[in-house]
């Protein structure tokens, strides 16, 4: 039972150069109790669609149900169901106010979903202890760290004991500690509150460790979606390195054409050979170059990341948006069901980290995202 | 009565803020005071001496320009504060909740007018100090113009705030129309003593008419044609800058 559902959610913006699509035709189906990763670059059309999501924004096109409530003709009980976490770059965003503190904040907002006092006391309570807040609850919140905001923030859109939780971009600007706190924090959210969870984010680290599930998103409109495994699996296969003594040439010639290899790279003495499921090939590939003669030093085997996915499926990182050809290697041009390709890829050459990410650009983006909505206006 | 719910939680948020950081309120208070002491002396001289035109006692007729220029200087710039919640993601928190979406203008606003009434009535009270004579009642109608003017002009700045969401642009914005004002609906000197075209292109500002009625109520006249213009206008633009925030305010939800 989906417990979000849309077809063909659209949204449109006018702009002085005619019209813009930042999401164009949206189908997508959460299921209660998933955790689902919205995965793409800046300007993808991960927070516009969120923004639909949580009726923040009309959408231009399309329907939507999020917890069984039509989202156009029902908002009202579309928003006492969800709750929504907004994007923060540092510390602007969030949905907290600096001069507040947790406590007075999580209290408003008990009341502002019309609970009784006491319940909105209680809750707030209950939730500054169990994100870890206590200590801090009465302190002003422009003297917390980035990962308490953070937490805040979520504490905020849990008040109401919400079905589905929106995230967005929920570990944007924290260090790598409070990354990985408040990724504890997020699988906890189903299992200590049964919430269902949406989260968008550009990290594919982050999609790997939370999600069940993984949408990919391309200038507006979802491109592919499964299980983070599956969808590596699907695209790119797993690549195993060897390190040989002797003549590398050799190898080449003992391993090519065999079924289930793709290609061969070679680099001086290593060797990177493409295969479809690696845990099986490499007993296989032991035994063929112990028969061929030829001596291992060392033999690894790397996984491919959702990075691989993104750029085999739209042949641009996901970093930066920018063509492969300017940081990476060309994508092997095969569609997603095609056979293993051969994406030599240099292991975690494409993985991201919180920190070469410009906080800047994202905070352009999102001013750019909502000044398109004001145009539309 | 959820709207009503929904606008007191805001009002008590945005009090608590102010009182957290009660040294705006005084600072905001500071530019009346000044005018007071050191140019109302000057006025009353000018003003005693026949030369403005008025009768009776010359702080009746100074005070209330000061306190529209109090107004429009306070509740003109709260835009700015809607400005920095949008960019905290405040406004947006706000906004998934199930709170009335007319209620997030209508709680600021309430606060503003409540801040500007408390503010009015510390320069009403040193007013008297420096020589101001008026009628329970006059100053009691005068606050209600206060009132009126606060929910236009803060209504208003919170429109433009959240429509343009730059502080900018808001900041021009509102030196474009304060100066104009200040100048032209006799707020310093009645723009009777002016040259005839001067006092016409007065006649366009709502707030001419306002001070007017504002400064009859402290003659202990109730009656006329100026006050009815004056209630009239002021009582015309709230409803104009309620109606354009709150389409603003509305604007882009669905629903």
């Amino acid at each position: 039972m989906a417990i979000i559902e849309s077809r063909g959610l659209g949204r449109t913006f006018k702009s002085k150069r005619g019209t813009v699509a930042a999401v164009s035709g949206v189908d997508l189906s959460v299921a209660a109790g998933e955790i689902v990763g919205f995965l793409g670059p800046n300007g993808a059309g991960k927070t516009t669609t969120f923004r639909m999501l949580t009726t923040l924004l009309r959408p231009t096109c399309g329907t939507a149900r999020v917890v069984g409530a039509d989202l156009l003709r029902d908002p009202v009980g579309v928003r006492a169901g969800i709750g929504f976490v907004p994007q923060a770059v540092g510390a602007v965003g969030g949905g907290s106010d600096p001069n507040s503190t947790p406590r007075e904040e999580l209290v408003l907002q008990g009341k502002l979903y019309r609970k009784p006092a006491a319940e909105s006391v209680r809750r707030a309570e209950m939730l500054i202890r169990q994100l870890d807040l206590s200590g801090f609850e009465r302190r002003l919140i422009k003297t917390l760290s980035g990962g308490q905001r953070r937490r805040l923030d979520i504490a905020l859109g849990l008040v109401h004991s919400p079905r589905v939780i929106f995230l967005d971009e929920p570990s944007t600007g924290l260090d790598p500690q409070s990354r990985s706190n408040l990724w504890e924090h997020i699988r906890r959210l189903r299992e200590d509150f049964g919430a269902t969870v949406f989260l968008s984010t550009h990290y594919l680290d982050e999609a790997d460790a939370l999600c069940d599930r993984v949408l990919v998103i391309d200038h507006g409109k979802v491109i592919a979606e499964g299980r983070p495994e599956d969808l590596k699996q699907r695209v790119s296969g797993d690549v195993i390195t060897l390190h040989v003594d002797g003549d590398p040439g050799l190898v080449q010639a003992a391993l090519g054409g065999r079924l289930g290899i793709g290609e061969i790279a070679r680099d001086g003495g290593t060797l990177r050979v493409t295969v479809q499921q690696g845990g099986r090939a490499i007993p296989e590939l032991v035994r063929i170059l112990d028969a061929a003669g030829v001596t291992l030093t060392s033999i690894q085997l790397v996984s491919p990341t959702l990075d691989d996915v993104f750029l085999t499926l739209t042949g641009r990182c996901l970093r930066d948006g920018s063509p492969s050809g300017q940081d990476g290697p060309a994508p092997a041009g095969i569609g997603p069901d095609g056979p293993a390709p051969a994406v030599a890829l240099e292991p975690g050459e494409h993985s991201e980290f919180p920190g070469d990410h410009s906080e800047f650009a994202e905070l352009g983006e999102r001013a750019a995202a909502r000044e398109r909505e004001e145009v539309a206006g | 009565m959820n709207f009503a719910h929904d606008t007191g939680l805001i009002f008590w948020r945005q009090m608590r803020l102010s009182l957290r950081n009660p040294v705006w309120t005084v600072i905001s208070l500071l530019q009346p005071v000044m005018f007071l002491a050191f140019f109302g002396p000057l006025f009353a001289s000018v003003f005693n001496r026949g030369l403005v035109g008025g009768v009776g006692n010359a702080y009746g007729y100074f005070v209330p320009g000061l306190l529209i220029q109090l107004g429009l200087f306070g509740s003109a710039s709260v835009g700015f504060s809607i400005v920095s919640d949008w960019r905290y993601g405040v406004v947006d928190r706000l906004r998934v909740t199930m709170v009335s979406r007319l209620a997030i203008l209508t709680g600021r606003v309430l606060r503003d007018v409540f801040v500007l009434l408390v503010q009015s009535v510390m320069l009403i009270g040193l007013g008297t100090a420096f020589g101001l004579r008026a009628p329970l009642a006059g100053i009691a109608i005068g606050l209600g113009f206060i009132a009126l003017v606060a929910i236009s002009l803060s209504a208003l700045s919170y429109g433009i705030g959240l429509l343009t969401k730059s502080e900018s642009v808001l900041a021009s914005g509102l030196n474009l129309l304060i100066m104009p004002v200040i100048l032209l609906s006799g707020i310093m000197l009645p723009l009777t003593v002016g040259p005839g075209w001067l006092q016409a292109i007065g006649s366009a500002s709502p707030f001419r008419y306002i001070i007017d009625a504002m400064r009859q109520a402290y003659m202990n006249h109730y009656g006329g044609a100026t006050m009815t213009e004056g209630l009239a206008v002021a009582a015309g633009m709230a409803l104009v800058c309620v109606w354009l925030a709150t389409t603003i305010f509305r604007h882009e939800n669905a629903r």
